[in-house]
């Protein structure tokens, strides 16, 4: 049996002239929290909707669940949970019917459906919201609700794109944590993101996508240790100042990355680092020493950041 | 297709509709009320007492004019469901996105969509009949046969018009489908006179219009006389619209959806 949920072997998307997706390979193993990162457009929520069935592939092998979804959509369907990165709640129901009518889709008797919404509000913290409007709901809570309805039949394998895109940070970290528990419990999780921390937080494994090719693949803290030294000090310069002390950070770090606002120095000990930029009698406005991020992965990649 | 998945979605708009049918119900009793005593009285009360009233086939022009009514209220409220409704599940509120994320297919969600539709016709022409029935226009039971050639009229318009929706980017299609399509069909298929009474060169026009075959059949039922052509080549004109319509929306929204 083939060990894992998803794989896909060149992998093609194209819509007209345009490739969303160029031919890619990758592998989802059961019970592990599978990552696309990369900036808009660079092909996550097409790989997504091929994935979830819903998109037929333009070439190339593509299984899920053991099953190829041109022949077996449904059956593949059946068995997913989708998140997608817009919420499709139907606002003319409340928000425990948005629960009933989609475990209906999926052929679930009445009174199982009604069993489920009561643990599934619980889980999403909507206990009390059974009978309330979705448009009443806030936009931390209407991702929850939809996280619930993917969760109505019991799925193998979520399927999330851009889960916490345009929440505010405690909404994202309530929702990390539903969607911890969730991998705690062995559901099969694929995450699409442009937030590195949200990788970092949530993926076991993860591919970086740019223009519809994987560009690197791991899991994060081998990304960040086979593409960026360990630390990073961000100088800030007053206005029309970075240009002319460029020259004068040569040598200071291992890479300079020079970004229109700010000036980044990579370097195994930030430390050493700072110390060689004061020494040379510069004065940044402002001087940040932090660890590498996915981020750095991604501009080491790429030469861009990963939100723009 | 499964017949499965269109009970689903079937199940989807009924419960939707549980919610907003008060919207709906002010329009189901006053238009008939409005109508049959400003048309079917008011107007009709000339009508009988000239030249015209000859056209009429022998009765008055209240029920001429209640079974015309009926089927025309079918094809507004069949073109109305399929339209901004269906624009809302593919492209506001994307329902239909999230259905399709499930076993539920596109040929599910049309026929689905279409059954329920008719359903709500069926409901709203009866309606209809039965105030008619109020007025003295038509017998209770003849109302009551009449609603079948009424849903089938809401279902010829039911599938096209969802099809038409789905292949419209913006909704201003929309306003122009009831602007030049809905309105001059209400006005001149058969609803308020005979097509008889139409320049010559219009009358192979209204041939062409789901609602004259259907206004032909629901008068027919409704007042037990003989329709313009054979009742069965007037319902053959409609399945051809309901199922071509169905066809082209099954394959319209799967472009749409499914890319």
């Amino acid at each position: 049996m083939d060990p894992s949920l998803v794989s896909a072997r060149d992998l093609t998307k194209r819509f007209d002239e345009f490739v969303a997706v160029d031919s890619i390979d990758f592998e989802v193993r059961p019970g592990e929290a599978f990552g696309f990162l990369g900036p808009n457009g660079a092909g996550k929520s097409s790989t997504m909707r091929m994935i979830g069935a819903v998109s037929p592939r333009s070439a190339g092998d593509l299984s899920v669940l053991g099953i190829d979804p041109d022949v077996g959509g449904a059956s593949i369907r059946a068995r997913l949970g989708v998140v997608p990165q817009e919420d499709n709640l139907d606002t003319e129901l409340p928000v425990g019917e948005n629960l009933m009518i989609y475990g209906r889709y999926f052929d679930l008797p009445r009174p199982v459906i009604r069993e489920r919404i009561k643990e599934l509000l619980e889980f999403a913290q909507l206990e009390s919201r059974e009978k309330s409007k979705v448009d009443s709901l806030s936009g931390g809570m209407k991702r929850r609700l939809t996280i619930a309805r993917a969760l109505i039949n019991r799925p193998d394998l979520l399927l999330l794109d851009e889960p916490t895109t345009g929440l505010d940070p405690q909404a994202r970290h309530l929702l990390w944590d539903r969607l911890y528990r969730l991998k705690q419990e062995g559901v099969t999780l694929i995450i699409t993101t442009h937030y590195m921390d949200e990788a970092e937080q949530l993926c076991d494994r993860l591919v970086v996508m740019d223009k519809g090719k994987i560009v690197a693949e791991g899991s994060p803290r081998e990304l960040i240790e086979r593409y960026s030294p360990r630390e990073v000090v961000e100088l800030r310069f007053p206005v029309g100042v970075q240009e002319q002390v460029l020259a004068q950070l040569d040598g200071t770090a291992t890479r300079t990355e020079v970004l229109p606002d700010r000036v980044l120095l990579y370097t195994e000990d930030a430390d050493i680092t700072t110390a060689a930029v004061h020494a040379r009698g510069l004065q940044p406005e402002t001087v940040v020493e932090r660890r590498s991020s996915l981020e750095d992965v991604f501009l080491r990649l790429t030469g861009r950041s990963l939100v723009d | 297709m499964t017949t499965r998945g269109a009970l689903r979605y079937f199940e989807t708009r009924a419960r939707v509709y549980r919610h907003v049918w008060r919207g709906s119900m002010i329009s189901t009793f006053l238009n008939p009320i409005m109508f049959l005593a400003a048309m079917g009285l008011g107007l009709g009360s000339l009508v009988d007492e000239g030249p015209g009233a000859a056209t009429l086939e022998g009765v008055s022009y209240l029920a001429f004019l209640a079974p015309g009514l009926m089927a025309a209220t079918a094809m507004q409220a069949a073109a109305g469901d399929s339209s901004w409704p269906v624009m809302a599940g593919i492209k506001w509120l994307k329902t239909y996105d999230a259905a399709l994320a499930t076993p539920v297919g596109v040929p599910d969600l049309v026929t689905g969509h279409v059954a329920f539709v008719t359903v709500r016709v069926v409901f709203a022409s009866g309606v209809y009949g039965l105030i008619a029935a109020g007025f003295g226009a038509l017998s209770v039971p003849s109302a009551l046969l009449a609603t079948l050639p009424a849903g089938l009229t809401g279902l010829a318009f039911a599938a096209p018009v969802t099809a038409y929706t789905a292949s419209l980017q913006r909704e201003t299609g929309l306003t122009a489908l009831f602007r030049f399509g809905i309105v001059p069909m209400f006005l001149f298929s058969g609803t308020f006179f005979p097509i008889s009474q139409l320049p010559g060169y219009m009358q192979p026009l209204a041939y062409l219009t789901p609602l004259w075959h259907g206004v032909e059949l629901t008068r027919a039922a409704a007042l037990a006389t003989s329709p313009a052509w054979n009742p069965v080549a007037h319902v053959l004109v409609l399945i051809v619209f309901t199922v071509a319509g169905t066809i082209l929306a099954i394959r319209q929204l799967g472009g749409r959806l499914i890319t």
